[in-house]
């Protein structure tokens, strides 16, 4: 499985033609404390750059833009309840959404872990 | 406002301890260190913190006795200045012509040697210029007005303060709420005031800029006294349910509306001699149109300030001011300010957040008890 990086900093795991989104390591720690997450319904059609989820920490509430084209088919439902998983596991445990693709293609314009590095480093 | 150019003396130390800095009100301040703005928040509610406080003005108005300070500075102020005691401090105001709240102040009356017709006061850091300005053009003739030099300002907040402090001089114990002493601290001369915004029991402590590197890292030492940046310093004020200016007051809102007319004396309110006096006379004798309040959010979405507020049928009510987590209430509290007939605590109201209506209640502010010792 290959995990790609978005420049505003999400995760996308692909397993076939499902995508497994979630914020990275590098944008937990900005954002701080998370307080709140608010995840789309299952069944939602997320457009690449259009919002998909919200999360708020202690200081702001910050959009979650969708890094591909899909429908939402399953979202986590831990994050509800125990929203500083965010903190502890964001690029495990504490996913947001899988998106069933629509363009396979669109994944070649995310970055791989490398240039994702770089591009946090500035 | 973005722009910072001044540091505090405690700059360096801030950076140290791994702070992330951020431009407030023209200064580089931290807005949390690593143990991040939840553990701070907490640390403060149940240990100690320091916070450093320097940005703010320290000032004073001086005339050649307290009676014509005191006289001079209720034109200025709607609070009851003739009415402090030597070492007590009061919260206040700077009004408008029309009312509106300028800024919001400690006043203390001085009582060294000397200088007993001094008041010390502190106000807004992002205020501070425009203040300073303000108070020194409308002080009578004798009474003078001059900014503080050389002064750093830390707030030491919690409910282990006071041992903590005490450790450093065992007279501390003494301060009484909203009176300052003036103490040695391990040969540091310093004002200590027993006040603060964060709900709890603590000290503010003013000392020369050449001191506060050695007190902050006196203070520190202690093992029940973490630093806390901005970042906690607003979710503690908000659960304690204080204003912040240029959020919950500003030169729209009176003191009525804000509901701040605990720091107006009936004395005042009936005499009415002050700048502003009209609007609060007649908010007084007609009730306000508005009111500021305490809102509890229904759900665990925190709803932030400029959130719209409705009444059960959609109806625009009011706004929110200042909104956000509440970790010690744990969940999401704010405060605005509504129509005065929605204001009454319990009231069902919603808040537009994203584009949809969510339940809310009005509540009684502070979201935490104030832990003051009286």
């Amino acid at each position: 499985m290959t995990v790609k990086y978005s420049k505003e900093h999400e995760w996308v795991k692909v397993d076939g033609d499902i995508a497994t989104i979630g914020i990275t390591n590098h944008a937990q720690e900005q954002l701080g404390d998370v307080v709140f997450v608010e995840l789309p319904k299952v069944g939602k059609q997320v457009t690449k750059g259009g919002d998909a989820a919200v999360v708020e920490s202690v200081k702001a509430a910050s959009e979650v833009y969708a890094p591909v084209t899909g429908e939402v088919v399953e979202v986590n439902a831990e994050l509800e309840g125990d929203p500083a998983l965010v903190n502890r596991e964001a690029e495990g445990g504490a996913w947001f959404m899988k998106v069933k693709l629509k363009d396979t293609g669109e994944l070649a314009e995310l970055m791989d872990k490398a240039a994702y590095d770089k591009f946090v480093a500035g | 406002m973005t722009e910072a150019t001044h540091r505090t003396a405690l700059y360096n130390q801030h950076v140290k301890l791994g702070a992330r800095m951020v431009p407030f009100a023209g200064y580089h301040m931290p807005v949390q260190y690593p143990t991040g703005i939840l553990g701070e928040h907490n640390w403060t509610r149940t240990s100690a913190g320091l916070f450093d406080v320097s940005h703010m003005g320290q000032c004073f108005v001086m005339g050649p006795d307290f009676e014509t300070t005191a006289a001079a500075m209720e034109r200025v102020v709607p609070a009851d200045i003739k009415g402090l005691q030597p070492k007590q401090q009061r919260y206040s105001q700077l009004l408008a012509e029309g009312g509106g709240i300028l800024d919001d102040m400690m006043i203390t009356r001085a009582d060294y040697k000397g200088y007993e017709g001094w008041l010390y006061v502190v106000v807004n850091a992002g205020r501070k210029h425009h203040d300073y300005k303000w108070i020194a053009d409308h002080l009578s003739s004798g009474v003078t007005f001059k900014p503080g030099e050389a002064m750093s300002l830390v707030a030491l907040q919690g409910p282990k303060a006071e041992d903590v402090l005490a450790k450093l001089n065992s007279a501390a114990r003494g301060i009484k709420f909203m009176h300052y002493e003036s103490l040695k601290l391990d040969g540091i001369e310093a004002h200590i005031s027993r006040s603060g915004y964060t709900g709890e029991d603590g000290f503010e402590i003013s000392v020369h800029d050449k001191d506060v590197v050695r007190l902050w890292n006196l203070l520190l030492a202690d093992p029940a006294v973490k630093p806390i940046g901005l970042g906690a310093r607003d979710s503690l004020r908000l659960e304690g349910g204080f204003c912040l200016y240029g959020h919950d007051i500003d030169e729209s809102t009176s003191p009525v509306e804000a509901d701040l007319m605990w720091s107006i004396a009936k004395r005042r309110r009936a005499e009415g001699e002050f700048i502003g006096a009209a609007r609060v006379q007649k908010e007084l004798a007609e009730g306000p149109k508005r009111k500021r309040v305490g809102i509890k959010p229904e759900g665990r979405a925190p709803a932030r300030e400029g959130t719209v507020i409705t009444d059960q049928a959609g109806r625009h009510i009011g706004v929110i001011t200042s909104g956000g987590f509440g970790p010690t209430a744990n969940g999401p509290v704010a405060m605005g300010y509504v129509e005065t007939q929605s204001s009454a605590p319990g009231t069902p109201v919603q808040l537009i957040v994203r584009d949809k209506p969510m339940p809310a209640q009005i509540m009684k502010l502070p979201f935490v008890p104030n832990n003051f010792k009286r």
